[in-house]
């Protein structure tokens, strides 16, 4: 790998880049545009839940035969809706767009490499993804539209077109896409190991990396792990439609007629589903907290408090999400006594949980917290990590997740304590490594009244939910008008659209400020929240190989701020110890 | 005309922002400092912030519990539901407690600790006391909590149901149907190979244990009798949510899944506490096509008196589908 900045052509540098910052750009942007395509679908889908049957303007955003003749949206097209929704979020935005963006400016900064083990299969690693999303967009239009059996895309409603007529083309496409979705973030998951693992400065030992880089290596072990299981479980489906195997049908009848699959069953595509699903969850969630513990310990001018125990809390979470999925399945009539085996497990992870909040909280004691917009997002996601992982309590207990199965209850928990607690610390990130990114610093004050606004918004949607759920409102019900027992809920409905409506339009105010600063910014200097990690002693402006001459070799851990007979309230992880200074 | 509306707010917003965001860069040039470095000021304000809205959301909170109590299931109409009622309230009480423990303790650390330039933090790296402290008590907790979820479970599926009634529910794209098992209390056979015209749930009426069995798409419930309901599907994958007795399981295409539950209540009786137009339903919970919301069955929960009479004034299998 050569230590010098070598020319590069348009091309080179903006498309097939192999820099693995101009990478994290691209994961970025293209993360951005999907996460802004899936919330103008939950925009959509909302407005039909608050006004069933009733037009709206927001269906203009909606391709042609989506709305019926008296102008409302089709109930196929609803969950059409939903499913991409689901899609969209979860795979586009919070693996590849958070991963796939932080993992790859994060690590070789961090850790203080020049690059990726391999800026090609990086490179890869991208246009695997970019090529899934254009399928995964072009399947809206086609002829039946796309996906729509829920994002978990259960057989046989997924694997029949008589069923629903997402089940057509859509989900082929939908089955394609995900197929090179799991090929680029397995592709950029192997990079992200092998980087950490063999190209570590020196100095820069295991028990020295920031908890952005453990969080992100572990996700990627977790992402290895996984996703391959999601590839076998979406061939066979694709079989089971297209070659008339019987992995997961049997005994069905639809349109009057009988089908031949026997012997197949549906279950065993949802274990296979959630072995991945579940892990998942934290493939989404640790990357986050990695950012969230960085920027928190940055802003409160602290260590982050028990280090180890963050390190031991993420491999602990990790190893806990192998072994928890069929806390997803206690409704499938599977043996009661495997389901206690799962509520064990389940309720398990809540203490490494709470181990993380008390850290953070004892993070933020006696500190001197500087409110960047980073640290308001990181706090925000503390608090959304509270909330919603309280919940899982609640869901994770077999006994109780008989009520509360598949209602709105669900959908409020996963929403905050995933998305919410996800996105925040998305947010965290960009705020906070935009001026290494770009080289300019973004807006303070937009950045302040986005957190706001999104604050405010985000529990505004998601909290009324657990009402929804606990009055017994199945998810993914088109309208509650057809059961006079959930009449009392449209006043309920109304409030999470009008704050979900709200919500959307304040992450304008976010894409401008990115947009506006990417050009007009006022320059960034190069360590602007005078933090310790390596990304902050590269120069301002990008060059691919990171350092300009020699790597910066690491003598301490990341996390020395505030620390007594220091000069300054933080001491980069490359200045050497004083004589007779310790180590933490 | 709409769209040429939104189109002028979507402008005149960004041009709003880009005025706001001019007149900071000007205000920096004049005072010639950088804005974006964040003041004690800033600190400040975001830090009473925290208190306002943090604290708004939590009175938020307290609203929707007060404002939204009476939208909630009422409590349950079934022996185990009560028990899991009894759990549900320990584990509500619990994480309200934890809630309203950390979030304010949260907030109020963020405004506590907002940040002062003369400031410096305490450098506080670990504590292995508090650390073993905070680990160990959660341990206790849960594993209190995760005993008692485990019998309550226990209990819940594994009932006597040697002297309960056996009813399928049959599930399809977009209605349910029921079969009764009849004097002899055992399902017939059935194939959904031998589905055809008016033997909807393909009832094989060569097995004379089919010959009495009752098909309806109405279900009546002895009160305070065991009943064992089996459930299949036809299509795709359904599931049987009867919200008021605690109950759910999937319907699984090539799969039979049941689940036994004895009612407590009468419909008559929750109509007086829930109001008249108060029926026990079924939904569907699964998704399961474009009228799944739509997807229902009337149960009926009444006295032993009443359930034998309507039980005794519906047709057989025998009466309805022809026999060889």
């Amino acid at each position: 790998m050569s230590d010098h900045h070598h020319k590069e052509t348009f091309i080179t540098k903006y498309i097939f880049s192999t820099d693995h910052k101009m990478i994290a750009k691209q994961f970025l942007i293209t993360g951005m545009f999907m996460a802004l395509v899936g919330m103008l679908m939950s925009a959509v889908f909302r407005v039909q839940l608050a006004n069933p049957g009733e037009y709206s303007v927001l269906y203009n955003l909606l391709p042609g035969g989506w709305i019926s003749e008296d102008g409302a949206l089709n109930p196929d097209k609803y969950l059409a809706l939903v499913t991409m929704h689901g899609t969209i979020l979860v795979f586009w935005v919070l693996t590849a767009g958070l991963s796939g963006t932080f993992a790859n400016f994060l690590i070789p900064l961090q850790i203080g490499a020049r690059d990726m083990a391999s800026g090609f299969i990086n490179m890869l690693s991208y246009w695997f993804f970019f090529i899934a999303t254009v399928i995964l967009m072009s399947s809206i239009y086609v002829e039946g539209g796309p996906a729509s059996s829920g994002w978990t895309i259960y057989p046989p409603l997924s694997a029949l077109p008589e069923a629903i007529p997402g089940s057509g083309t859509g989900m082929t496409l939908w089955l394609l896409s995900i197929t090179l979705f799991v090929v680029g973030s397995l592709l950029g998951g192997l990079n992200y190991i092998v980087t950490i693992l063999n190209l570590r400065t020196k100095g820069m030992s295991m028990q020295r990396m920031p908890l952005t880089c453990w969080a992100l290596f572990v996700t990627a072990i977790l992402g290895v792990l996984s996703f391959p299981v999601l590839l076998s479980c979406g061939l066979l489906l694709l079989f089971d439609r297209s070659f008339g195997t019987s992995f997961y049908l049997s005994d069905i009848i639809i349109n009057g007629e009988a089908l031949h699959y026997a012997g197949g069953s549906p279950i065993l595509f949802e274990h296979l589903f959630w072995f991945l699903g579940h892990p998942e969850v934290y493939i989404i969630l640790l990357p986050a907290l990695g950012i969230v513990s960085e920027v928190i310990a940055v802003n409160s001018r602290k260590p982050i408090f028990g280090y180890k125990a963050m390190v031991g809390a993420i491999l602990l979470i990790a190893f806990l999400s192998f072994i928890v999925w069929g806390h997803h399945m206690f409704m499938t009539g599977m043996n009661p006594f495997l389901g206690s085996v799962f509520t064990f497990t389940t309720l398990l992870i809540a203490i490494p949980s709470a181990v993380k909040v008390f850290n953070w909280l004892a993070t933020l004691w006696r500190a001197n917290i500087r409110f960047t917009p980073a640290m308001l997002f990181a706090i925000g996601t503390v608090s959304a990590f509270i909330t919603g992982g309280l919940t899982g309590l609640i869901l994770g207990d077999s006994a109780l997740d008989i009520n509360v199965h598949d209602t709105y209850f669900v959908v409020g928990h996963f929403h905050i304590v995933m998305g919410l607690s996800a996105i925040y610390g998305m947010y965290a990130g960009v705020y906070h490594w935009f001026p290494k990114m770009y080289g300019k610093m973004m807006n303070k004050t937009l950045g302040y009244m986005h957190f706001w606004t999104t604050f405010i918004c985000a529990y505004g949607v998601f909290f009324p939910m657990h009402f929804l759920g606990l009055a017994g409102l199945p998810r993914r019900y088109y309208t509650n008008s057809s059961f006079p027992m959930f009449d009392g809920l449209s006043d309920i409905n109304e409030i999470i659209t009008f704050f979900a409506l709200a919500g959307a339009v304040a992450q304008a105010i976010f894409i401008f400020n990115f947009v506006y600063s990417i050009f007009k910014g006022t320059k960034a200097s190069k360590n602007p929240w005078k933090a310790n990690t390596l990304e902050w002693t590269t120069p301002v402006e990008r060059i691919h190989g990171n350092w300009p001459g020699e790597l910066p070799v690491v003598t301490r851990w990341a996390y020395d701020y505030s620390k007594p007979g220091a000069e300054e309230d933080y001491i980069p992880q490359n200045v050497p110890l004083k004589e007779g200074e310790e180590e933490h | 005309m709409t769209n040429l509306l939104i189109a002028l707010v979507v402008f005149l917003t960004i041009a709003a922002m880009v005025q706001l965001v001019r007149v900071n860069e000007l205000l920096s040039e004049i005072t010639n400092k950088d804005t974006n470095e964040v003041t004690d000021e800033d600190n400040n304000q975001n830090g009473i912030l925290f208190i306002i809205i943090g604290f708004g959301f939590l009175a938020f909170v307290i609203w929707q519990m007060i404002t939204w109590d009476h939208l909630l299931l009422p409590p349950a109409s079934s022996v185990h539901g009560a028990e899991i009622d009894g759990l549900m309230q320990v584990s509500m009480t619990l994480i309200l407690v934890v809630f309203f423990a950390l979030t304010p303790m949260l907030f109020y650390f963020a405004y506590k600790y907002r940040g002062k330039k003369e400031n410096t933090a305490y450098f506080f790296a670990h504590n292995n006391r508090l650390e073993v402290a905070w680990t160990v008590i959660p341990t206790i907790v849960l594993t209190a909590l995760i005993i008692y979820g485990l019998r309550t479970w226990d209990r819940a599926m594994n009932p006597d149901v040697s002297d309960a009634t056996v009813i399928e529910v049959y599930s399809k794209q977009f209605d349910w149907t029921a079969r009764y098992s009849g004097a002899d209390n055992i399902l017939g056979d059935a194939n959904f190979r031998l589905v055809e015209g008016r033997n909807t749930l393909g009832v094989d009426i060569n097995d004379e244990k089919a010959a009495d069995d009752i098909v309806v798409r109405e279900v009546h419930l002895p009160v305070n009798k065991p009943v064992l309901l089996k459930f299949r599907s036809r299509d795709v994958i359904h599931s049987a949510f009867l919200p008021h007795f605690r109950v759910q399981m999937n319907c699984v295409p090539g799969l039979s899944t049941q689940f036994a539950f004895t009612p407590t209540k009468t419909t008559a009786e929750m109509k007086e506490n829930e109001g008249e137009d108060f029926e026990y339903v079924l939904l569907c919970n699964k998704i399961c096509g474009s009228a799944h919301f739509n997807m229902q069955m009337k149960f009926v929960v009444e006295s032993e008196e009443d359930y034998n009479k309507w039980i005794n004034s519906q047709k057989t299998v025998q009466n309805t589908l022809t026999l060889k």
